[in-house]
């Protein structure tokens, strides 16, 4: 039982061997450096590339350099521009981060799926089964960071694989290979974990007060993020929730109340019942 | 409330609206009325009341029959529905009502089509087994009942959509208050005011908890339930309040004694149920289309943790 309620929420060492692969390589991950990001979108069109993923819309949104807007079902890498008059010294300055679906270490859109066709990989990845996935919608809503989608034209669920079929393969994501800048570092998680705080402590004696890590904690609302960034200004400046938590952790009090409300049905149904006399 | 500020990616949403339509809400409601029924039709078969057993059990089959049709047209892929029978997956609230749907339906269709079989078959072999199973189906359709009208509510708050997750002690009393309130409405509409006593004190406890619960999400101070007391969320429910409360007036007084009274009081509280479920559900959806509700209580959150570790 403490074992079933520690997979819901908290810290989780192997998600992996939660999800009951027993030899399995390690977790691995992407490590976003946002602080070297250029904004070149090579990642963006690698990962279309590689996983064959349709166009969807070639619109100027007037947000800077961003013409993708959001992640989506056809979106998987999406590089946010920002651009910020400081004002004074500090002057002009302009923030870019590629942002990718997080594979929580507690997944909302997995937790959710009805069907199977979210997984958790033997890296400890989150993925969809396109030939399973019959379009019910329920990741899209249970995803705190709003990355999974449905794709209009196709009724089913799309996101981010990590590039699944390469790492089988014993290569690295197609975003991460592109990234000219190793903005975008893949690896095993825990390596990727050392290597960003080993970044942040050089960055504030550098005197870059604002850098701070993102996702990087197992003990967040989602267990951590198997996709993890070193941002230069909040979260919420990027598109992301500050403090995201995973909607499975209050899956026991939400049917405790649901058990009471059945049982409230059951007392109205049975006094309803329960009155002598004709009528 | 003070004017909550925050900082956003050029003001666009966090968190990805609902992907669900009309037909989801719709669901809600007709799996509510299913269940109401099945547990009158249950009551009525025990107590000797055919008319209200007749007319809630036919009205379990109808609505069981809708939210069959519902929930497969709303997939992305229709044809993919026998999917979620390949697992049982306790995590996922759609899931658990998959299977509770798929073991509530043989109960209420049977007892469903055994109402419908004509006068002049029920002496055969065929229709006395039909009738002679009826009562079980029934029992084992009503045994499920509470627990279809209660998950759709786990089934919402369970997720990262704000005015719904927030809202999730609440909601499973909104939604099983407007299963007994939709299921005690039809019956009241195709049952004679003397058997239908049962229908009409199950509607008034069914809509009194499902108002009360509503009163006690909108009394909730703070952003997170803010949408369902602005915008269309808002309308719908308020309109679906005054159809309850005139709906229960009416089903408490001159229900009893007029049937065409029964009729109009009957109509109210399911035209009510369902203005509760689209009311509710568009709430939800506000809450996702502005990041300010994402984003202000998180960053509250952090505020707060902040200052405890600090102090």
């Amino acid at each position: 039982m403490t074992h079933a309620q520690h997979s819901l929420y908290g810290p989780l060492a192997d998600p992996a061997a939660d999800a009951g692969h027993r030899e399995h390589p390690p977790r691995v991950g992407f490590f976003t450096d946002t602080s070297v990001c250029i904004g070149c979108k090579a990642c963006e069109v690698a990962c279309k590339e590689w996983n064959n993923v349709p166009e969807d819309g070639l619109n100027l949104l007037g947000m800077s350099f961003d013409n993708t807007g959001m992640l989506g079902a056809s979106t998987w890498r999406h590089v946010a521009f920002i651009e910020q008059d400081q004002g004074g010294d500090a002057g002009f300055r302009w923030l870019m981060a590629s942002d990718v679906c997080k594979h929580c270490t507690h997944a909302g859109c997995l937790d959710v799926c009805p069907t199977g066709a979210l997984f958790r990989t033997e890296f400890g990845t989150v993925v969809v089964q396109d030939d399973i996935c019959n379009g019910c919608g329920y990741c899209v809503s249970g995803c705190p960071y709003g990355v999974i989608d449905r794709r209009p034209d196709d009724g089913r669920a799309w996101k981010c694989t990590m590039c699944y079929d390469r790492l089988r393969g014993g290569l690295e994501p197609a975003c991460a290979k592109a990234c000219p800048t190793q903005s975008i570092q893949f690896g095993p998680l825990d390596e990727l974990r050392e290597r960003a705080a080993q970044r942040l402590d050089d960055l504030h004696d550098a005197g870059v007060a604002q850098a701070r890590l993102y996702g990087h904690d197992p003990g967040d609302g989602v267990g951590g993020d198997g996709a993890f960034f070193l941002l230069l200004d909040e979260p919420e400046v990027y598109g992301l929730p500050p403090d995201p938590v995973v909607p499975t952790r209050d899956l026991t009090e939400s049917w405790k109340y649901a058990g009471m409300a059945a049982g409230v049905l059951v007392a109205a149904a049975l006094s309803a019942f329960a009155r002598r006399g004709a009528r | 409330m003070p004017r909550a500020e925050f900082r956003s990616y050029y003001g666009r949403p966090v968190l990805k609206p609902p992907v669900w339509e009309w037909k989801v809400p719709a669901y809600f409601f007709t799996g509510g009325l299913a269940a109401g029924s099945s547990l009158l039709a249950a009551g009525a078969d025990l107590t000797g009341r055919p008319e209200l057993c007749r007319a809630a059990r036919l009205g379990s089959l109808g609505a069981l029959v809708a939210s069959s049709g519902l929930l497969i047209a709303d997939l992305g892929r229709p044809e993919r529905f026998h999917h979620m029978l390949r697992v049982a997956r306790p995590t996922s609230p759609m899931s658990v009502g998959t299977w509770i749907l798929a073991t509530f339906g043989p109960g209420s269709g049977l007892a469903g089509v055994a109402e419908m079989v004509p006068g002049g078959l029920r002496e055969t072999l065929p229709g006395r087994l039909l009738t002679a199973a009826a009562r079980p189906a029934g029992l084992a359709a009503a045994a499920l009942a509470p627990g279809l009208a209660a998950y759709t509510a786990v089934l919402i708050a369970q997720t990262a959509v704000p005015a719904w997750h927030e809202a999730r002690r609440e909601l499973p009393f909104v939604y099983t208050g407007s299963a007994a309130a939709s299921g005690g409405g039809l019956a009241m509409l195709f049952t004679p005011v003397a058997q239908a006593g049962p229908a009409r004190r199950f509607a008034i406890a069914g809509t009194i908890g499902e108002i009360t619960a509503s009163r006690v999400i909108d009394a909730r101070p703070g952003l997170a339930t803010e949408t369902y007391r602005t915008g269309r969320a808002h309308r719908l429910r308020r309109a679906a309040e005054i159809l309850n409360v005139g709906g229960v007036i009416a089903a408490a007084t001159v229900a009893r004694r007029s049937r065409a009274a029964a009729a109009a009081a009957g109509l109210a509280l399911l035209g009510g149920s369902i203005l509760q479920r689209f009311g509710t559900f568009e709430a939800g959806v506000a809450s996702t289309r502005d990041p300010k509700y994402v984003v202000v209580p998180q960053r509250a959150r952090l505020t707060a943790a902040a200052r405890d570790q600090s102090g």
